[in-house]
C-alpha cells in the first residue's frame, strides 16, 4: 500500500460540527414523540431531512454538488464519533439514533438503489427458490405479520439467523436448522444489523485511540460539549457523596423518586430481597443520589437481613456485587446509574422482577391504580396514561412529575432517573438548596441549546460509512477511520477538508 | 434378578437418606470414585480441535463453608482430578473459555483477558413458576408440578433443534429444582452476547414482571414456533393443570384464570364457572366458548394464551445471555439434596423422575453393598484386576446416568472426528 501522509483540516468554529446536530436530535424527539415507523414519525422524518437537504436519496445519479455536501456530512459524523464514543451511555445513545437515521432512509430509497447500494456494500443474499416458497407458505405467512397480503409478490433471502438477530429477537420471522428466511421488506433490517455491528466496532477503536486525540486542548472542551449537550449529564460521576442518611431514604422514595425507583424501593421494603435486575437499576439510582459505598452495604445489608438472609451469607453472595457497583472489585469499571432508555428498552423484566418503568412495563390496570394510590385525580390519571398508550413513557413520567409536583410544564427534558430526583429536589426546597445540590455542572436541560447553521448549505445529517457508494468517498472513510484507530493527531485548521 | 435389583433399590433408598453433614465424608469418595473426569475432560477438550480449549477453561469451586474459589484452570483431566480430590468442592461451575488460562490471568494484561467462547446455556429453575403452581413454594418440588419441566425440555429442546438448527444438547438436573441445558456445537460456543440474548428472547413467550398480570400475547397469525410449542403441551396439558393442578378447581385459582381474560368474556365466564363444579368441566366450557364461530377474534386465542401462561418455560434471560455466566457443572452432587446433576434422557423425558435420581449417600452405599447382591457381575470385574476400581459405577444407580452422558459423547465426537479427518486431508494436500 502507498504510504499516505494526510492532514484533515476541519474550521474549529464552523457549522460543521454543529451539523449533525439537530437532525440526530430530532431523530430521537421523533422516536420518543411518536410510535416509531408510524405514518406520523415518517412525515416527521422526511420534513426534518428535507430541511438538511440530504443528498442521498437517487444513489443512481450523484452529481458533484452531492459529493461535497456528502463529504461535510461524513466529517461531521466522524467528529460526533469522537464525541460519543467516551463512555458506554454514549456511545449507546449515538448508535440508537444513527441506526434509525439509517433505517428510514433506506426504507426511502428507490429500488434500483438499493441494490446498487448492496453491490457496492458486497452484500449478497440469494432468493430462495419457488418450490421451497410453496412447500414452506404457511409457515412463512404466519411467521410474519401481514403477510397474507403480500406473500405472492415479495422474495424471501435465506440468511443465517446470526446475521438478523433483530428479526430472531422479536420472533419476526420464520427459522428453520439455523437460517432465517428474510422477505424482501425486511431486508432492511440485515443491513442495518451490519451497520450497527461496524458501527459498534468503529466506535470501540476510536475509543482506544481517544487519549492521544484529547491531548488536543482545542478539541477537548468541543468534544465534552457536544456530547453533553445530547444526552443531558450522564451520571457517571459521583456527587454529594455523603449528603443523604439512610433514614432519609424513606421519606425521599415517596416525595421525591420517579415511579421506578419508587416501586423498586418499597419491594425492597416489604420483601427484604430484590432480584439481580432490581438490585443493579436501583443501587445504581442509589450511588448517583450520592450514597456512599459503606452507605450501601449497610442499606442492602440491613434490608436483606429482615429476610432470610444474614449478615455472613451477604457477605458472600451480594457484598461483592455491590462493590463491583462502585468500581472496586473485578475489572473496576465504575458503573453509571441507569438512563430512562436503558431502563425503557433493555433487560424487560420478568416474573419476580420489580425492575423496568412502571409506565412501559406495567399493566395498565395495575398502573392506574397506583397512580390513584399516589392520589392523582382521574383526569391526570387520564393524560398520564394517554401517554402511555401512544408509547411516550419518559411523557407520562413527566406528566407524573408535574402532577405529584403541582408545577405546570416541569420544563425540563426527562431522561434520566436522578435528573427526576435532583429536579424534584430543586422544586421542594423550593430552589435554595439548588444552588448547593448542582454545584458543579448545572444540570442542563436535554435539549441542545444548539441552533441551526442559517448558512447556505444547509445542516447535513451524519451518515454511515456503509452508505457511501464512490470510490473516493469509501477511501477517505477508511483513512479518516485508521487515523482515529491509530491515534494520529489530528492537525485542526481554519478552512475545508482536504485529504491527501 | 431384576426385580430383586428394584426392591434392593428400594430398601437403600430408605437405608441411605441424604444429610447434609455427610458431605464432607462422602464426597471424598464420590469425586474417587464416581465423577467422571474423563469423559468430562474428552467433553470440555471438544477433540483438541481449537488450540488449549480445556486449558483455558474457568472452573469455579464453592468450598466448605460458602467459600467461592474463580479462575481455577487445569491442564489435563489429571490435574484436574488431582485439584478436586485436593479441595473436594461441594460444588462445582463451568465458566467460559477465555483467551489465556485462568490461572495464569496475572500474567497478561487485565484487559486483555476476555472471555471468547462458552455453550449456549439455559437455566429453568421451579421457582420462577410460583405464581402459578398451586401445590409448592420456592424450593419444593413434587411430582404434580415436575412436569413443568417436561414441558419445559420439550419445547425448548424442539425450538433449539429445529428452529435453531442445534445438535448438542445436554440436558441436566440441577439437583433440586429445575434443569439446565448445554448447547454445544461449535457455532453455538461462538455467539456473542447479542446472539445469545436475542435467541433467549425468541424462546421466552412470557413478558413482564411483577407489574403484569397477564404475561401472553398472541398475535394473529401465532407464529409457528409457538405453535409448535403449543402442540408439544396440548396432550399433557389437561393431565397436568385439570387433574395434577386442579387450576380451575376452587373460586381463588378461577380468578387467577379470569383474570387473563378480556372484560367482556370474564363475565360471561365467571357466570358460567360459578355453576361448574371441576376444572374439566371449566376449562371445556372455556374452549368451547372461545373456538365458537361466532366468538370475538380478540377471545380467539384466549385458551392458548392461558396454557402458555401457566406451562410455557419460564428462562432466565440473565444466565443465558453472557458468555462469561458461570454454570453448575453436570455431575455435581447438590449440597442440599445431595442428588447428583445428572443428564436427562432425551428419550424418556416423561419418565424422569427427580426423585428417583440417586443421591450421594445411597450411591456410596451401594458401592459398599452392591457386589454381593449381584454375584455374577462382580466375578466379571474382578477379572479384569485393576481396572475394577475404575468401573465402580457400572453397578450403581448412576450407570443409566453415565450411558446418557455416554450418547451424547458420542454424538459429538462424530462432529469434531469429520472435521479432524478434513483437516488432515488438507495439510497432506501440501
Ligand atoms: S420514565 Fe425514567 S424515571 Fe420515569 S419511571 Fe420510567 S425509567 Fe423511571
Ligand atoms: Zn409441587
Amino acid at each position: 500500500m502507498m504510504f499516505l501522509h494526510f492532514f484533515v483540516f476541519i474550521p474549529f468554529h464552523s457549522h460543521f460540527t454543529i451539523f449533525c446536530f439537530p437532525v440526530l436530535k430530532a431523530v430521537e424527539s421523533f422516536g420518543m414523540c411518536h410510535t416509531k415507523w408510524s405514518e406520523k414519525y415518517q412525515k416527521k422524518m422526511e420534513d426534518e431531512l428535507k430541511k438538511a437537504n440530504l443528498p442521498y436519496r437517487d444513489l443512481m445519479h450523484v452529481s458533484d454538488n452531492d459529493l461535497e455536501l456528502r463529504r461535510k456530512d461524513h466529517i461531521s459524523h466522524f467528529i460526533l464519533r469522537l464525541a460519543y464514543c467516551q463512555s458506554e451511555n454514549l456511545r449507546r445513545w449515538f448508535l440508537q439514533q444513527e441506526a434509525d437515521l439509517f433505517r428510514y432512509r433506506f426504507s426511502q430509497q428507490l429500488s434500483g438503489s438499493v441494490r446498487k447500494f448492496l453491490d457496492l456494500n458486497d452484500l449478497h443474499y440469494t432468493s430462495i427458490l419457488p418450490n421451497e416458497k410453496v412447500e414452506l407458505k404457511t409457515q412463512l405467512i404466519n411467521s410474519t405479520f401481514g403477510m397474507k397480503e403480500l406473500f405472492d409478490t415479495q422474495d424471501f433471502y435465506k440468511v443465517p439467523f446470526t446475521d438478523a438477530l433483530d428479526l430472531v429477537r422479536g420472533r419476526k420471522i420464520f427459522l428453520r436448522h439455523g437460517l432465517a428466511y428474510i422477505p424482501h421488506n425486511d431486508l432492511v433490517s440485515i443491513v442495518l444489523n451490519d451497520f450497527r455491528t461496524s458501527l459498534s466496532r468503529a466506535l470501540a477503536v476510536t475509543a482506544r485511540g481517544l487519549p492521544v486525540i484529547q491531548e488536543d486542548e482545542r478539541l477537548q472542551p468541543l468534544l465534552k460539549h457536544l456530547s453533553y449537550a445530547y444526552i443531558g449529564q450522564d451520571y457517571s460521576v459521583q456527587k454529594n457523596v455523603g449528603n443523604i442518611s439512610l433514614d432519609q431514604l424513606d421519606s425521599l422514595a415517596t416525595r421525591s423518586f420517579p415511579l421506578c425507583m419508587r416501586s423498586l424501593h418499597y419491594a425492597l421494603r416489604d420483601q427484604h430481597h430484590l432480584r439481580h435486575g432490581g438490585r443493579l437499576q436501583y443501587g445504581l439510582f442509589l450511588k448517583g443520589l450520592g450514597l456512599s459505598l459503606e452507605q450501601a452495604l449497610t442499606f442492602w445489608r440491613t434490608e436483606f437481613a429482615r429476610g432470610s438472609i444474614d449478615p455472613e451469607k451477604f457477605e458472600k453472595g451480594y457484598a461483592y456485587n455491590i462493590r463491583h457497583a462502585y468500581g472496586k472489585e473485578g475489572k473496576r469499571t465504575d458503573y453509571t446509574p441507569y438512563s430512562c432508555m436503558k431502563i425503557i428498552q433493555t433487560n424487560t423484566p420478568g416474573p419476580g422482577d420489580h425492575h423496568g418503568c412502571p409506565f412501559r412495563h406495567t399493566d395498565a390496570d395495575l398502573l392506574r391504580q397506583r397512580l390513584q394510590s399516589h392520589r392523582l385525580s382521574s383526569s391526570e390519571i387520564n393524560q398520564v396514561m394517554e401517554y402511555v398508550k401512544g408509547m411516550h413513557y419518559q411523557l407520562a413520567c413527566q406528566k407524573y412529575f408535574e402532577f405529584t409536583h403541582k408545577v405546570e410544564d416541569g420544563a425540563f427534558g426527562l431522561s434520566h432517573p436522578n435528573q427526576y430526583f435532583e429536579e424534584s429536589q430543586k422544586l421542594l426546597s423550593g430552589g435554595q438548596h439548588a444552588k448547593r445540590e448542582n454545584s458543579g455542572e448545572v444540570q442542563k436541560p436535554v435539549v441542545a441549546p444548539v441552533t441551526m447553521p442559517q448558512s447556505s448549505h444547509p445542516a447535513q445529517s451524519s451518515e454511515s460509512q456503509s452508505t457511501q457508494l464512490s470510490a473516493s468517498q469509501v477511501e477517505e472513510q477508511e483513512l479518516l477511520e485508521e487515523c482515529f484507530a491509530n491515534g494520529v493527531v489530528l492537525r485542526f485548521v481554519k478552512g475545508t477538508v482536504e485529504l491527501g | 434378578m431384576k426385580q430383586q435389583l428394584q426392591h434392593y433399590r428400594k430398601k437403600t433408598m430408605a437405608d441411605a437418606d441424604f444429610c447434609s453433614a455427610q458431605l464432607q465424608d462422602l464426597l471424598p469418595l464420590y469425586y474417587k470414585r464416581f465423577f467422571p473426569f474423563g469423559r468430562f475432560f474428552k467433553w470440555l477438550n471438544y477433540g483438541g480441535v481449537k488450540k488449549n480449549y480445556f486449558q483455558r477453561r474457568e472452573f469455579s469451586f464453592t468450598l466448605k463453608d460458602d467459600i467461592y474459589v474463580r479462575y481455577q484452570s487445569f491442564q489435563s483431566a489429571n490435574e484436574m482430578e488431582k485439584e478436586v480430590h485436593k479441595a473436594i468442592p461441594y460444588k462445582m461451575d463451568i465458566g467460559a473459555v477465555f483467551s489465556h488460562r485462568p490461572n495464569q490471568r496475572h500474567c497478561v494484561k487485565p484487559s486483555a483477558f476476555q472471555a471468547q467462547e462458552k455453550e449456549l446455556v439455559f437455566d429453568i429453575d421451579m421457582t420462577d413458576y410460583d405464581d402459578v403452581r398451586t401445590c409448592c413454594k420456592l424450593a419444593d418440588i413434587c411430582a404434580n408440578c415436575w412436569p413443568l419441566m417436561t414441558f419445559a425440555i420439550r419445547v425448548i429442546d424442539r425450538a433449539l433443534r429445529e428452529d435453531f438448527g442445534f445438535k448438542h444438547r445436554l440436558w441436566v438436573y440441577s439437583g433440586r429444582r429445575g434443569v439446565h441445558c448445554w448447547v454445544c456445537d461449535e457455532t453455538a460456543r461462538e455467539l456473542s452476547q447479542a446472539a445469545r440474548s436475542s435467541i433467549a428472547e425468541y424462546l421466552s413467550v412470557i413478558k413482564g414482571g411483577e407489574g403484569s398480570i397477564k404475561k401472553v400475547n398472541l398475535s394473529d397469525p401465532v407464529h409457528p414456533s409457538i405453535q409448535e410449542s403449543l402442540k408439544l403441551m396440548k396432550n399433557d396439558f389437561e393431565d397436568y393443570a385439570l387433574v395434577k393442578q386442579d387450576f380451575l378447581g376452587n373460586e381463588k385459582k378461577r380468578e387467577k384464570v379470569l383474570a387473563l381474560m378480556p372484560d367482556d368474556l370474564r363475565t360471561d365466564m365467571r357466570s358460567d364457572f360459578s355453576s361448574l363444579t371441576n376444572s374439566v368441566n371449566c376449562w371445556d366450557r372455556l374452549k368451547s366458548c372461545t373456538q365458537a364461530k361466532r366468538a370475538p377474534d380478540k377471545w380467539r386465542h384466549v385458551h392458548e394464551e392461558v396454557m402458555l401462561q401457566f406451562c410455557y418455560p419460564r428462562l432466565d434471560v440473565n444466565v443465558s445471555k453472557g458468555v462469561n455466566h458461570l454454570l453448575k457443572s453436570p455431575f455435581c452432587v447438590h449440597p442440599k439434596t445431595g442428588r447428583v446433576c445428572v443428564p436427562i434422557d432425551l428419550n424418556k423425558v416423561e419418565d424422569f423422575d427427580p426423585f428417583n435420581v440417586p443421591t450421594i449417600s445411597q450411591l456410596c452405599w451401594e458401592l459398599d453393598h452392591l457386589p454381593e447382591v449381584v454375584d455374577a457381575q462382580a466375578v466379571q470385574v474382578t477379572e479384569e484386576g485393576q481396572k475394577r476400581r475404575r468401573k465402580d459405577y457400572k453397578k450403581t444407580s448412576l450407570a443409566a446416568a453415565i450411558r446418557v452422558f455416554d450418547s451424547f459423547l458420542e454424538d459429538l465426537e462424530a462432529s469434531w472426528r469429520g472435521r479432524l479427518l478434513r483437516e488432515s486431508d488438507l495439510k497432506n494436500e501440501f
